[in-house]
């Protein structure tokens, strides 16, 4: 792009600065994957001894086991209400098209721009209305609301860039209108759904605040407990939860981007 | 000319058949709105409703009756406007820092081959992939009195004791700096990426230097990259909660920060609501500013031209 | 299974301003071979798809045998359809495909089998039947497309512009091809191209249309020979529109009608010996000329300022290569080829 300058000072000066930044946005995913090896009590870096203590704290611990497991339901449930709202919400827009669809783009995509502690609160007060707060129910809508325009994002171009003479020809040949999307539309638009559904997956196994507001007890989610273990004292057994969230969205990611080239 | 002129021959328009398909046409749209029902349903339901509640319930008294004691109690108070004042600060500091910082790396990474910049994206976009709980986490070891950074400039003589780095508005602000970074960084990236390479070397035939291409040239057309990602910056920041209130360990109380403590501590609903209208302005007006930004550039441009 | 006929009555379809349908009427014979033939935007493609069902007429009706099928459901309506892009399924394999509408039919597994397979069969592609299609070439695509469409036995097939995608030989092979299958098959057929030749080729009539009506519809031979319009007579090939001042007898007298005459580029010769007796002259200079393997094609210009196309056979062309610009060339038409058609509408009312 800038091959048109002989400008190899500027250019030099400028990756040095880029390598800078780019180090300042990995370097805190990566600090804690030492710590959380570390066989000290104290935060020390680089540790002096190794060992595997701060897994077993969080494995051997019910709390933090209850917390997993909720989250992890939590994450499989949204993806699963998230992913089929929002496809069949693609499915409409592109049908339909003009403004209605273009409204309709923008009231799906809303959630993601409503402030996320406003979410939190509002959905605490209508959740306290209905004596709903601390069930895994309430999170869960939370926490599909959010997924939502996650789904739509990645599903929306897919559904646009279809080929929908194929769906057409279903007709022509005698299928009806949801046959047709069934039989021919949802096997080729499988890949993104997965992917949709393992962001929409991410987006409720990352969420905290509606967590942090509408959860309780027993409903805790991991990022909730790890938000008020922060709080309270920082020891290493969240570098060991860190190092294995990383390496498992890490390893998600991967995934995906493997089967996308594949 | 057989059959020519018998193809003008006057049908009688059947109405039942006109009526009938205008019916038929209104199904089909019904059938393909009747789709996206859940979707509609689900984010009624789940994000509309709860904001319209903050809406009602900022004018209300407990017992259901209108009021606007809420209201009063709020802007009367000091601590709302320094709260309100700490989020502006928050988010314009963000803004300003994501700037400096995310320019010049979307600028580098549009420079390199395709190839080599699709890699070091994955590198940008690893913190997006990352639980914000981790990645503050990470800042509060980084950071701390005795943590990484600490070491590194007291070890290399640049400070002679350490510094507060965390538990303040410094320790805040690298966290939201931190988060937003790769949100602000994609759109300029995607825009500088668009800029036809033809109109750099025109601008470096016509003589112009390279800082004066960038500055008349490149920056001009990766505006609408940098709108969308200070949009972005706005919308995050404003309500950002899990990083001040972890890294700002009390000391910093944005707008958000304050409703949680209004909600747990006294209990106020009322008032905790009316913050979150209070909130809910402050992004509008973000937004509205920037689409006047947007109208004000663009025509600046055009008087340009 | 006796073919069927259709009938189009006033069909209307408006898109905002844009006419697409200007109250279309037709009547198709049973098992014809008829094809739409206009130019891009003439309305030919929304014709076939308000006849398939996939585009809602706002007014008239659609008859197929006796039964009204306007309001019908396109999946409904028995119809075989090939699409110009084909669209095959590719998630499912050639035999997959043409078992598609069998089973949606609920045809028994080993019945769909046999009857996808004679359908291939019938197509040539018998050996095709488990690649996928991203395996295939277009032609087969093509064929995979025609036994799709045929395997379920419907009573009218809808063709459109199915072979603008393959190249000209395959296409040239194509057209026969698909006329066999229609007369072993017998089913009513409509074909959509913008190819002329195309047209003339395949069908039993064609329809032309402009502007969302149809021009003319006739035998091709007629079409071609006696077109009832300056449009028609231009759109099917070469032709010559001549005001009778442009013409003289051949022995030298005046023409006694004065009306507008069409001679098409073929039947234009050098020699006064190709026009008999009774044949027209025309008079003027060579503007210009070109050789074409085949033939040489001259333009003329008349003393009436109009330009005149000749198309001679090389078989025939003797003294073609010697003239030059400038030169004044005499040419000459039977009479049986020079049709009256009526004066040309003006241009754009």
């Amino acid at each position: 792009m800038l091959d048109a300058f002989d400008a190899r000072g500027f250019r030099a000066g400028l990756w040095i600065y880029a390598g800078a930044v780019l180090a300042f946005l990995i370097l805190p995913t990566l600090i804690v994957i030492p710590i959380s090896f570390s066989a000290s009590d104290l935060l020390e870096f680089p540790p002096r001894e190794f060992s595997l203590r701060w897994y077993q704290t969080f494995f051997g611990s019910a709390t933090w086991m209850a917390a997993l497991r909720t989250s992890l339901i939590l994450g499989v449930l949204t993806a699963a209400l998230a992913v089929p709202s929002a496809l069949l919400a693609c499915v409409a827009m592109d049908r339909i098209g003009g403004r209605s669809a273009k409204a309709l783009g923008g009231y799906v995509l809303a959630p993601s721009v409503i402030p996320g502690i406003l979410l939190a609160i509002g959905l605490f007060f209508v959740l306290a209305k209905l004596r709903l707060i601390g069930t895994l129910g309430g999170i869960l809508v939370g926490h599909v609301v959010l997924a939502i325009p996650v789904a739509v994002i990645v599903l929306r171009p897919a559904v646009a860039r279809f080929d929908w003479g194929q769906v057409t020809a279903a007709r022509s040949l005698g299928a009806g209108w949801a046959r047709a999307l069934v039989q021919i539309l949802l096997p080729q638009m499988s890949f993104t759904l997965m992917t949709a559904a393992l962001m929409a997956f991410l987006t409720s196994l990352d969420e905290a605040v509606i967590s942090i507001f509408v959860s309780s007890g027993q409903n805790s989610t991991l990022p909730k407990l790890m938000f008020l273990s922060l709080r309270d004292q920082i020891d290493p057994t969240i570098a060991a939860i860190s190092t294995l969230w990383s390496v498992l969205v890490i390893g998600i990611v991967l995934i995906v981007n493997a089967r996308r080239t594949a | 000319m057989t059959g020519t002129a018998a193809m003008t021959a006057p049908a009688t328009p059947d109405r039942d058949t006109r009526a009938g398909l205008r019916r038929d046409a209104r199904r089909e749209r019904a059938f393909f709105l009747s789709l996206s029902l859940p979707a509609l349903l689900l984010v009624g339901l789940c994000a509309m409703l709860p904001i319209f509640w903050i809406l009602r319930q900022s004018v209300m008294t407990l017992r259901g009756e209108f009021t606007l004691a809420n209201w009063e109690k709020l802007l009367s108070s000091a601590l709302t406007w320094k709260s309100v004042w700490t989020t502006v600060e928050l988010s314009g500091a963000t803004l300003v820092l994501c700037m400096a910082l995310g320019i010049p790396l979307a600028l580098a990474l549009a420079s390199a081959p395709p190839k080599i910049a699709n890699r070091l994206l994955i590198l940008v976009m690893l913190p997006l992939w990352t639980s914000i709980l981790v990645r503050t986490y990470g800042w509060l070891v980084l950071l701390r009195r005795d943590g990484l950074v600490n070491q590194a400039l007291t070890g290399t003589g640049i400070a002679s004791e350490p510094l507060a780095l965390v538990y303040n508005f410094t320790g805040t602000l690298i966290g939201m700096v931190h988060f937003m970074l790769p949100l602000f960084v994609l759109p300029v990236y995607a825009a500088m990426r668009d800029i036809d390479g033809n109109a750099i070397r025109a601008a470096a035939s016509m003589g112009a230097s390279l800082p004066r291409t960038l500055a008349t040239v490149v920056l001009p057309l990766s505006a609408g990259g940098i709108r969308s990602g200070a949009m972005i910056v706005f919308i995050y920041t404003l309500g950002f909660f899990i990083t001040p209130a972890v890294l700002g360990g009390g000391q910093v109380s944005p707008v958000a920060i304050r409703i949680e403590k209004v909600m747990s501590t006294f209990q106020d609903w009322g008032q905790a609501s009316a913050l979150g209208v209070l909130l809910l302005i402050l992004v509008a007006m973000a937004a509205a500013m920037l689409a006047a930004a947007r109208r004000l550039i663009g025509r600046k441009g055009k008087t340009h031209a | 299974m006796a073919p069927l006929p259709i009938t189009l009555d006033a069909l209307r379809k408006t898109y905002g301003d844009y006419v697409a349908l200007d109250d279309v009427s037709l009547a198709i014979r049973p098992g014809e071979f008829l094809t739409l033939l206009g130019p891009s935007g003439s309305g030919k493609t929304t014709l076939l798809m308000a006849l398939a069902g996939f585009v809602r007429p706002e007014a008239g009706r659609i008859l197929i045998g006796d039964r009204d099928v306007t309001r019908l459901a396109p999946n409904r309506r028995d119809i075989g359809i090939v699409f110009q892009n084909y669209a095959l399924f590719p998630h499912m394999d050639v035999l997959a495909n043409v078992e598609y509408p069998l089973r949606l039919r609920r045809v028994s597994r080993r019945e769909a089998r046999e009857r996808a397979m004679s359908a291939l069969e019938r197509v040539k592609l018998g050996a095709f039947a488990g690649r996928d299609i991203s395996q295939l070439s277009g032609g087969q695509r093509q064929r995979v497309a025609l036994a799709r469409a045929i395997v379920f036995e419907p009573r009218i097939m809808l063709m459109d512009e199915p072979l603008s995608a393959l190249d000209k030989n395959l296409r040239e092979h194509m057209q026969l091809e698909i006329r066999r299958l229609h007369d072993d098959l017998g089913i009513t057929t409509i074909y959509v191209t913008h190819d002329q030749r195309e047209a003339l080729t395949m069908s039993d009539r064609i329809a032309v249309m402009k502007d969302g009506r149809i021009r003319q519809i006739d035998a091709p031979q007629d079409i071609y020979c006696r077109p009832g319009s300056g449009f028609v007579a231009e759109f099917m090939g070469e032709a010559n529109i001549l005001a009778g001042g442009d013409c003289r007898a051949a022995d030298g007298g005046t023409l006694s009608s004065a009306a507008t005459l069409m001679v098409r580029a073929e039947n234009l010769h050098l020699d006064p010996a190709d026009c008999g007796p009774d044949g027209i002259r025309l008079d003027g200079r060579l503007a210009g000329k070109a050789y074409r393997g085949e033939n040489w094609l001259l333009q003329v210009e008349l003393p009436s300022g109009r330009e005149l196309m000749m198309s001679i056979p090389s078989a025939r062309s003797e003294g073609c290569e010697e003239l030059s610009p400038g030169d004044p060339v005499a040419a000459f038409a039977a009479r049986r080829h020079a049709h009256p058609i009526p004066a040309p509408e003006p241009e754009a009312a």
